[in-house]
């Protein structure tokens, strides 16, 4: 018994000491089953789903190792899935990074489109938005705003709109993943959820001083 | 005691400040809260559907001409009261980890006859065809109402698939990055106004899990677990697992772990 919690003192003390150093390790989801769960997951799918939805379970570099890591990967990882990711951004042809904020404003409150499936799926050609109100609080006046994100109230206002917050506004709604791994907020613009002259939409929508995020 | 009562009346005013708001900016959402007053007022109609949940479960159906009264949902045949809060379970007979309704499903194949086609075709109801399962199973869900949900996966099958739940709950796809624990994973967030609960602890979890069967609002029908689960699926834009898969019993057998000591309060009323 004694030996036993000895031991134990030993293994905890040796996983502990790397673990000061860095992040504490936690277990990856699934633990020693993970691949098997990979294949059940992937066997849970009706086999006359068309190609391009099966297409949506696949997962990127991004999205496994944020899975295994539990959405906390160890900065050093973090880091180079933050490089992965700002690789892959991509701007407007005309180079313009802000656009206009009302039409930024309607896809911040647009949360349909992109539901696929045999029971209800949207309709085709249903409109996509951002759907930010979802998860961040923005214009005064939208008081259903959700509260996953940080509060994006005043953005422009507090930040000013200089060509540096612009650039980083379009960079995160482009792609989250390049200024913070693992973030919940989706990668909008490496997805085509939105294209860049919606991202654009959006920038002005956070940035325009006539925008109402920054009134009131 | 007097700080608690300011504390709550505060959070009252607020709330309701935020509802007043909401329903003069959105009439739907104004019609909603209205049908919701109305089916409170009349009680649950989940109420309804357990009724005849009761009546199929002693009825002679099926090629065999039997009732479902020998089924067997893991606490001995036509033991009902607190087999919905121990399950999914490890199933000796058919060698696999079942939650309620694969389980009922084996008993209507088994018991009764029917063919797997037979027994799931209408597994949710749609407007103007009802589901024998959304009823037998608010029945069977009823019955464990009050007990506490006792799901603590010893056998290794169900510790498996608890742990196959949790890869799942974690994973990343689709083309908004979600995973379930990107609403669900944290304490205290909302999407719009809708409270999310935080199902990797006890708390979060029990308060998702005791409440099913639940009466939706929003769909005008009770919703099983393996509906709501499927749903969080098409929400998350992913294709839709097939009714009864392996991946919507493993992350029932997660979510019913975590939620393990949380007392039942079913059928439940919803948004």
């Amino acid at each position: 018994m004694k030996l036993k919690f000895a031991l134990f003192g030993v293994l905890t003390a040796t996983v502990a000491l790397p673990a000061l150093a860095q992040t504490k390790p936690v277990e990856p989801p699934g633990g020693r089953y993970a691949k098997e769960a990979e294949q059940i997951f992937r066997d849970s799918f009706r086999a006359d789903n068309p190609k391009y939805w099966m297409t949506r379970i696949e997962q990127d570099e991004t999205m496994r190792t944020c899975g295994i890591y539990r959405d906390n990967p160890p900065r050093k990882i973090g880091q180079q899935l933050e490089k992965l990711n700002r690789a892959t951004i991509r701007y407007p042809v005309d180079g313009k990074l802000i656009g206009d904020w009302k039409e930024g404003e309607k896809l911040a409150a647009v949360g349909t489109g992109g539901h696929i499936g045999f029971i209800q799926p949207d309709p085709p050609g249903r409109v996509r938005g951002g759907n930010c109100y979802a998860c961040h609080e923005l214009a005064k006046k939208e008081l259903a705003y959700g509260t996953i994100g940080p509060s994006l109230s005043h953005y422009g206002k507090l930040r000013g709109n200089s060509e540096e917050i612009i650039k980083y506004t379009y960079d995160k709604v482009y792609n989250s993943n390049a200024f913070t791994a693992c973030t919940n907020m989706p990668r909008f613009g490496l997805h085509n959820w939105l294209t860049p002259e919606q991202i654009t939409h959006i920038v002005a929508f956070l940035v325009d001083p006539e925008s109402p995020v920054n009134k009131d | 005691m007097t700080q608690g009562l300011i504390r709550t009346l505060v959070g009252v005013a607020v709330a309701a400040t935020f509802v007043g708001s909401a329903v003069a900016q959105d009439s739907k959402v104004a019609d909603e809260l209205a049908k919701y007053r109305e089916a409170l007022a009349d009680g649950n109609p989940a109420d309804l559907l357990e009724v005849k949940g009761e009546g199929l479960w002693a009825e002679k159906r099926g090629p065999k001409n039997a009732s479902l009264e020998q089924c067997d949902l893991g606490l001995g045949p036509g033991k009902l009261d607190g087999a919905y809060a121990q399950l999914p379970r490890y199933f000796k007979d058919t060698g696999r980890v079942m939650d309620v309704e694969s389980r009922l499903v084996h008993c209507m194949m088994t018991l009764q006859g029917f063919t797997k086609e037979q027994a799931t075709k209408n597994w949710f109801s749609k407007p103007g065809t009802e589901s024998d399962i959304e009823a037998l199973v608010t029945f069977i869900g009823a019955k464990s109402n009050g007990m506490k949900i006792n799901v603590p996966a010893t056998h290794p099958e169900e510790a498996r698939m608890a742990k196959v739940g949790e890869y799942i709950f974690y994973r990343r796809s689709g083309p908004q990055d979600f995973s379930c624990a990107i609403c669900h994973g944290q304490d205290g967030k909302r999407i719009r106004l809708q409270d999310l609960g935080n199902l990797t602890t006890q708390e979060g979890a029990g308060v998702a899990m005791k409440t099913w069967p639940s009466y939706r609002v929003s769909q005008g029908a009770v919703w099983t677990m393996q509906r709501r689960l499927i749903d969080c699926m098409r929400q998350a834009r992913w294709p839709e697992p097939y009714y009864l898969a392996d991946s919507i019993v493993a992350l029932q057998t997660y979510l019913q772990k975590t939620a393990t000591g949380t007392v039942m309060e079913t059928p439940g009323i919803k948004r």
